[in-house]
């Protein structure tokens, strides 16, 4: 009976499986809640959502959907006067007051009332979508909002603004930490993992050697765990053309600083120069050099870079051609640097692949990098963690 | 539906809560629950088993935990050193299997709570690796080459304080609750029960204070339930009145035993500054 309420949700991008529906029909089945709609929401919420991200959707959905629901069950029930006296108090002035009266009082409003709520009926089907109050009826008049009616609900001093309606999950709807699982997961392909550290494993391998060595007499080797030490140095572009990929830089960011353990990272703009820095606010005061970085970390280090590689082809190749200010040496010969230093080195590239070839200076930073960019979806994501792995290195 | 989760004397759940865990009860589920720090996640499992009386097992997850340690560990170095003196127990494996929480609370008699709390801490594909165990309520040992299924389906609660995500598959089989931060009158019922003759009026300050912290703009990490009520705690050991609070202003003033409330200290110099720059332009006018 709430099939096309769950083909909508369906049909709205919310992640609802058949196997959840079937849940709730049986938890409806098994009488958890009360029939009325408010404990239906909450359940409705609780088994058909599983995420934070789609409460809010879901508020308005479910609002819309059952709006009205609980007054078209109101023909079947009595309004209590009492109640509706205290919001006329609150709501009309002394005129109006008077003006309902002369409509024959209280008992006829209720009478119009009623009779609103069958024509309602009979137009929209099952009366489900009682929508609006209908300029006509005096009910109109003094801002008497049929929304904060409760009436089919059970009352008892509960506020009438609906919860769905509250919308109190607006703010869960955008989180950078949502759409991470996907990135970290292509991040974990960068494994190198080596045993370093306390020796916490039994090595089966030598204890079995040793004990039979020593004629069958237990010899127990530890050795240290198996852990993932890759290390990485990440280079993030920042301003101008890369605005448009924030949000997606973002996300990458905040996969790796929680997938890799020994992550280090620096901001340039459009391309390396003498100096990059690690804090946006501070980019004027507070630069490294970048042969500091060159020297400081080793080899061992796996380097990405994330731009989109789209300048004026006078910042790779000219003396003085940086946007920002006058560089003695050329953007390529500095980028050249990484590359011989580091062997593992790629360029991710957040731009659709399809106009590289359609910018200069992507096809030249691809050259300098052997041909290590990749494009910033998942599958390039995977390829670029798959290269970067690459051979082992012997110092 | 014989037994209802209602919360109990000293745990105050909304009805949206109640219905949640009624509703994971009545269909088995595992319930997951997510929400701010410090509002109770971990204390509902315990709640729960207190309300409907079964016993508890808790798991806690680390970031090091494995799925198998909650099933069961096979001591195989235990037996090794043990065969090297021909003790009579090595001849049955089952001596050297470890239980996990997991098959603990399976082979309860009655049926038990079960607590996975916090879930992200452990390696992103952990939840998958107890898909099958959770779904089914099974799970196979290799060792005994046997099937440990559990006697009655526990009552799983799972908590998650958003660090990782969680893979689909895994959230299709819970169900799913968000703790919202309480609104005042929840508030109010819940210091009640741990405070049950607090002076109206304290609570009135202590509460202003308490949310007027939580609305300044950017703060790094907000005060929980849990820090308001160790706050007020001390606040009644230090016998502190309205009148104290009255005076907070942040500027020359701070709130007594602010450290309870307030975990960051680049917190602090936000509230100074946003104090300070308020008073400004107040001046200003």
């Amino acid at each position: 009976m709430f099939l096309d309420f769950f083909l909508l949700l369906k049909e709205e991008g919310l992640p609802v499986s058949i196997g959840e529906y079937l849940n709730l029909l049986e938890a409806l089945n098994k009488r958890v809640t009360r029939f009325n709609v408010e404990e239906f929401y909450f359940l409705s919420k609780t088994i058909l959502i599983k995420h934070e991200q789609f409460l809010d959707r879901y508020d308005l959905l479910f609002g819309n959907y059952f709006h009205g629901v609980e007054l078209s069950d109101a023909d079947k029930k009595e309004i209590p006067k009492d109640w509706l006296q205290k919001e006329i108090d609150r709501f009309f002035s002394e005129e109006e007051k008077a003006m309902i009266e002369k409509m024959g009082g209280l008992d006829k409003l209720m009478e119009r009332l009623q009779q609103l709520l069958e024509e309602q009926k009979e137009k929209h089907q099952g009366g489900n979508k009682w929508i609006g109050t209908g300029g006509t009826s005096p009910f109109g008049n003094g801002g008497f909002n049929p929304e904060g009616i409760n009436i089919g609900g059970d009352g008892g001093g509960r506020s009438a603004v609906k919860v769905w309606e509250k919308r109190q999950f607006q703010n869960y709807s955008s989180d950078v930490e949502l759409n991470t699982r996907n990135i970290k997961l292509a991040l974990k392909r960068l494994r190198i993992l080596t045993r370093e550290g306390i020796e916490d494993e039994l090595d089966l391998h030598t204890t079995i050697e040793k004990t039979s060595r020593n004629g069958g007499y237990l010899e127990i080797e530890m050795h240290p765990a198996k852990k993932n030490r890759v290390k990485v140095l990440l280079f993030f572009d920042v301003g101008g053309s890369m605005d448009p990929y924030v949000e997606l830089c973002e996300q990458l960011f905040s996969a790796a600083k929680s997938e890799l353990k020994h992550l280090e990272f620096f901001y340039f703009h459009n391309c390396v120069y003498e100096s990059i820095w690690k804090d946006n606010n501070m980019r004027y005061n507070d630069r490294i050099p970048t042969f500091d970085i060159l020297h400081k970390f080793n080899q061992d280090y796996r380097v990405i870079f994330v731009g989109d590689a789209t300048m004026s082809p006078y910042e790779l190749t000219a003396l003085g051609g940086s946007v920002e200010h006058y560089n003695d040496e050329t953007g390529i010969a500095w980028l050249q640097r990484f590359v011989t230093k580091f062997p593992n080195t790629v360029w991710l590239n957040p731009s659709n692949e399809y106009y590289w070839d359609g910018t200069p200076t992507v096809k030249v930073i691809k050259e300098v990098f052997k041909d290590r960019m990749f494009p910033m979806t998942l599958d390039g994501l995977a390829n670029a963690m798959k290269t970067l792995k690459g051979k082992k290195i012997i110092h | 539906m014989n037994q209802e989760f209602k919360g109990t004397e000293n745990y105050i759940a909304t009805e949206e809560l109640q219905i949640a865990v009624n509703a994971a009860i009545a269909l088995e589920k595992p319930l997951l629950i997510k929400g701010e720090p410090g509002t109770g996640k971990t204390l509902l499992a315990f709640e729960v088993a207190k309300a409907l009386n079964k016993p508890m097992f808790t798991w806690h997850i680390k970031s090091t935990t494995q799925a198998q340690q909650g099933l069961y560990e096979y001591d195989a170095v235990a037996r090794l050193r043990d065969s090297q003196f021909g003790d009579e127990k090595v001849n049955d494996i089952s001596h050297y299997i470890m239980k996990g929480k997991m098959w603990q609370a399976f082979e309860n008699e009655e049926q038990a709570v079960l607590l996975i709390d916090e879930i992200d801490k452990a390696d992103i594909e952990f939840p998958n690796d107890l898909l099958l165990e959770l779904d089914k309520m099974e799970f196979y040992c290799y060792e005994l080459q046997k099937t440990i299924k559990a006697k009655t389906r526990p009552i799983v609660i799972i908590t998650s304080n958003n660090e990782k995500e969680l893979p689909d598959a895994f959230l299709r089989r819970c169900f799913f609750h968000y703790i919202r931060f309480p609104e005042r009158p929840t508030m109010i019922d819940i210091i009640d029960v741990h405070f049950p003759h607090l002076e109206e009026e304290l609570m009135e300050e202590a509460l202003k204070v308490f949310y007027g912290i939580r609305d300044i703009h950017g703060i790094k990490k907000k005060p929980s339930t849990s820090e308001l009520i160790d706050w007020i705690r001390l606040l009644k050991l230090g016998k502190n009145t309205k009148e104290d609070l009255q005076k907070i202003d942040y500027l020359t003033t701070q709130p007594p035993y602010f450290g309870s409330l307030l975990k960051n200290e680049q917190d602090y110099e936000h509230i100074n500054k946003v104090k300070r720059a308020g008073q400004n332009t107040m001046r200003r006018f």
